[in-house]
């Protein structure tokens, strides 16, 4: 099948899947999900350094920067500057100016505070970085944070780590017309068939982390999820029959033996 | 002297680097970004700042997470 690389400013992927690098059991099951989920982009947090336990080992021994992108993220800020600021400090700490943004607004549903990411997206974009927002499934600031210049948008498909699936689908549909920078959904996936479903819809990638981590076999969870990414894609682009409520035959009426 | 680390009150015989600093901590200045007094410290600076009595300094790195609940700051 011929499809185009996904490029977000610039840079081309090969898979639309984009994993995180939480909540695995160990670093070496991490690894192997990613291996299996042929990601070639991998999301990783900014925290302080723990001075009095160096015993633990660096996450980024477990992970194939040949092959794999690393794109910082701003998960656990609650304001515009908090994110801007650790945004920084990623870019001081990393290989690239890369930042998948998250600003929250509450605690208990992890829903991204939009008028918060909006600002905080014109500062980072300003401050020359590749921006890729986190924000609610909604078109309208979907369209704005295009107009900030983030670099692709990422709505969520369901609150963080929830594994509901995509709650509106009509929505995902609705921000696909909207903007022209790439779709990545971001959040809420909890099986396979959830991926495919965000990428039938038209969205461009899909970024999900507790799904693999949390499954019972993480890698064989990538795996199906890389095979759901590619197939949701090509449902996509292959043009899916319109619904209709009742039966159409698929044989010939003609000819059917009969008394 | 004293200094506060990452939030967190740290004793030191004397002024340093940052760049001796991270020596101490054993950690890898490749893999760590710096702050001194709320200004990014650049990697290639870190021998010419000098940490006083009173400085505050973070020193963060990379972990696993995706889309985690991180802490409230």
């Amino acid at each position: 099948m011929n499809d185009t690389a996904l490029v977000i400013a610039g840079r081309r992927f090969t898979s639309r899947l984009i994993v995180g690098t939480g909540k695995y059991p160990s670093h070496a099951v991490m690894a192997q999900a990613h291996a299996a989920s042929g990601t070639e982009m991998v999301t990783v947090a900014v925290r302080r350094v723990n001075i009095t336990d160096r015993s633990r080992e660096s996450l980024l021994d477990y992970i194939d920067t040949k092959t794999i992108f690393i794109l910082p993220n701003t998960a656990g800020c609650y304001t515009a500057d908090d994110a801007i600021r650790t945004a920084h400090l990623a870019r001081e700490a990393g290989l690239s100016n890369w930042v998948k943004l998250e600003v929250i607004g509450d605690e208990r549903t992890l829903f991204p505070d939009s008028e918060a990411l909006l600002e905080a997206t014109r500062v980072l974009v300003r401050d020359g970085f590749v921006v890729l927002p986190y924000t609610n499934d909604d078109p309208i600031v979907c369209r704005k944070l295009e107009e900030a210049g983030a670099a692709a948008v990422m709505p969520l498909g369901a609150p963080i780590g929830s594994g509901l699936g995509i709650q509106n689908p009509n929505n995902i549909r609705i921000i696909r017309e909207f903007i022209r920078v790439p779709l990545i959904v971001d959040a809420g996936v909890g099986t396979a068939s959830d991926a495919a479903v965000a990428m039938e819809l038209g969205a461009d990638g899909v970024l999900m982390n507790t799904a693999i981590a949390g499954a019972r076999e993480p890698a064989v969870m990538a795996e199906a999820m890389k095979h759901a990414v590619i197939a949701g894609r090509m449902a996509y682009l292959a043009g899916r029959i319109p619904q209709k409520m009742y039966a159409t035959a698929s044989s010939p009426v003609d000819g059917v033996v009969t008394r | 002297m004293f200094i506060t680390l990452n939030g967190e009150p740290h004793e030191l015989d004397g002024p340093l680097s940052i760049a001796d600093l991270l020596t101490k901590l054993s950690l890898d200045p490749r893999r760590v970004a710096v702050e001194h007094n709320y200004a990014i410290i650049r990697r290639h600076l870190f021998a010419d700042v000098t940490v006083h009595d009173g400085d505050r300094i973070e020193i963060v790195n990379f972990v696993g997470g995706g889309s985690t609940p991180g802490y409230r700051s």
